[in-house]
């Protein structure tokens, strides 16, 4: 490749208020079409918004947990443009003082750090659905119409398609721990757009970029935004130009399709909103958000490295979803070692989720039944063979780990004078196995811990086992 | 003075949505020269120290607690859309 990329993404995240942002109908994501509008949604004449305070509140929230400075004087800007999906015509959006500017996170990619700025972080209000039935016409639902938005538009800082999926990652989490959105790409509450551009290596000067919409999925953007460097890089080596337009990422055939040539900046219009006044935030105002910040990805991976001496990527896999992270540390909290839960978590839990689709929450598992299995790993009374049948119990039904293993008789055999009786047989059934091993066959004693292993039902302590195994061999 | 072409009132047409013909775009051109000459009359004015003013009311902070209150009934939000189905405005397809 000759040329570099240059990546600037723009997430939209819906916050989860009550109601909309301008208006008091109810903003829900799943109702039934239609039902949650009201005239201000609806931009019926002599109507008038008000601002919801929270949807400020939150704003502020997340664009100081994404370390941007907060404008003390900010306002509202009317965004004119004509689409179905929008009744009144107009967006009321911000323009040239955003609530926040200047901010920045931090990523990591195959363990290289790097700061990605942000270059602003302003409210709106979102456009209703518009569903394409494919015969002419296209079906509109203005539930959405009005639902609060945070707009965070990156700087050109991003260079590969990883880096702009790790820093995809980092958004969501640390707008999720802060609690102001669900964050769900598949519900539309955190979209992405990307802006793409080509200069040759060692320019200063930006090439003309494309922006690229309809990214669905993280996954999505990062293919999207491979295809699209490769076209442009063709484009350009066969003598050609990038023009500015807008282009569709085509989940079918993983192409960019072209949609429109991008209108400018101007042909918007944009004008102070005169149904709206400034807002003007004073320090008061500022500090009681600031202290509702809670702890932030970041800061939990230092501490997880730290205190619960996690490796610097589990902690950094752990805490990418707060759901999981706030299970951890309530496992933790109920006595669990750390390394195991982080393990269980990890692991099992998690290819437990994807391949139900579930959220955590969905299940049955509680942070003090992984915790009660986790002990009786610790503590040898199961193994962890055993413990994946107790959490399998565990996650569909619910229960306490101590019960379970009791009512199903999955405790496991450490009576050193039991198992040498199971040794004893598996050696008399066995006397090819044992002349194997005086051969050299270490397999031998594989087959034969094997053999133990299902007499026992999987119960048998296998260190212990595998010590008196050994030692009756010896003997023969 | 600035000059006012054709071809920017026929853009501005576009953006509003507004269908002219030529002749009227020529007419309107004419007449939207002297509405922009008699603005520009204010750039003679010394504004460097003047904050904008972008409402002439000394207000600001009007917002309202975040309570909702139940949607405007169905059949009244649709009851002035031309054609509907399912409970949602139908509409020619635009494809962005």
């Amino acid at each position: 490749m000759n040329f570099e990329t240059i990546i600037g993404l723009e997430v939209h995240v819906e916050l989860k208020t009550e109601s909309k942002m301008f208006s008091p109908a109810p903003a829900h994501f799943g109702a039934e079409p239609n039902t949650n509008t009201n005239v201000i949604d609806l931009g019926y004449p002599g109507v008038l918004p008000v601002v919801n305070k929270r949807a400020v509140d939150w704003a502020m929230k997340a664009a100081l947990a994404l370390n941007c400075e907060i404008n003390r004087h900010t306002k509202f800007d009317r965004k004119n443009y004509f689409y179905p999906d929008n009744p009144k015509a107009y967006q009321i959006s911000q323009f040239d003082e955003p609530i926040g500017e200047h901010g920045w996170v931090e990523i990591e990619v195959h363990g290289k750090k790097k700061r990605i700025g942000i270059t602003r972080l302003h409210m709106e209000e979102d456009a209703g659905k518009l569903t394409h039935t494919g015969n002419g016409h296209s079906l509109v639902d203005f539930n959405r119409q009005g639902t609060p938005l945070i707009e965070i538009v990156s700087e050109p800082d991003i260079r590969t398609a990883d880096e702009a999926y790790a820093y995809l990652e980092k958004i969501k989490a640390i707008i999720q721990y802060t609690g102001v959105s669900d964050v769900r790409m598949e519900e539309g509450s955190l979209r992405c757009d990307a802006n793409i551009s080509l200069r040759p290596y060692g320019q200063e000067q930006f090439g003309t970029k494309t922006e690229l919409k309809n990214l669905n999925s993280f996954n999505f953007v990062r293919k999207g935004i491979e295809h699209e460097e490769v076209r442009q890089e063709q484009v350009l080596l066969s003598g050609g130009v990038i023009e500015q337009e807008t282009r569709r990422y085509d989940e079918s055939t993983g192409k960019t399709l072209l949609m429109r040539v991008k209108e400018g900046s101007d042909d918007y219009r944009y004008f102070p909103e005169p149904d709206l006044v400034d807002i003007i935030i004073d320090d008061a105002w500022l500090e009681r958000v600031r202290a509702e910040i809670p702890e932030l990805p970041d800061a939990r991976k230092v501490r997880y490295v730290s205190e619960l001496g996690l490796s610097s990527y589990d902690a950094m896999v752990l805490t990418l979803a707060k759901p999981i992270s706030d299970f951890f540390e309530a496992t933790v909290a109920e006595g669990a070692d750390a390394k195991l839960a982080s393990n269980w978590l990890m692991g099992e839990v998690s290819a437990y989720l994807n391949a139900e689709q579930k959220e955590l929450s969905e299940t049955k598992l509680e942070p003090a039944g992984l915790a009660g299995m986790i002990k009786l790993i610790s503590d040898g009374t199961i193994s962890s063979k055993i413990a994946k049948k107790v959490f399998k119990e565990l996650i569909e039904k619910g229960g306490d780990a101590n019960n379970i293993v009791k009512a199903k008789g999955l405790v496991q055999i450490s009576d050193e004078g039991t198992l040498r009786e199971y040794v004893t047989a598996a050696l008399d059934n066995n006397p090819q196995s044992i002349e194997d091993f005086k051969n050299g066959k270490d397999r031998a004693i594989g087959f034969l811990v094997g053999q133990i292993m299902k007499q026992t039902k999987g119960q048998a302590n296998p260190p212990l086992l595998n010590k008196i195994l050994l030692e009756e061999i010896a003997k023969r | 003075m600035a000059k006012m072409t054709k071809e920017e009132v026929i853009e501005v047409a576009h953006l509003a949505r507004l269908a002219i013909t030529d002749e009227e775009a020529v007419h309107f051109a004419d007449q939207l020269e002297a509405i922009t000459n008699a603005m520009e009359l204010l750039n003679e004015l010394d504004t460097e120290n003047v904050e904008p003013t972008t409402h002439v009311l000394e207000m600001v902070n009007v917002l309202r607690e975040d309570k909702s209150v139940p949607g405007l009934d169905r059949e009244l939000v649709l009851k002035n859309v031309k054609e509907h189905e399912a409970g949602q405005v139908k509409v020619p397809t635009i494809l962005e």
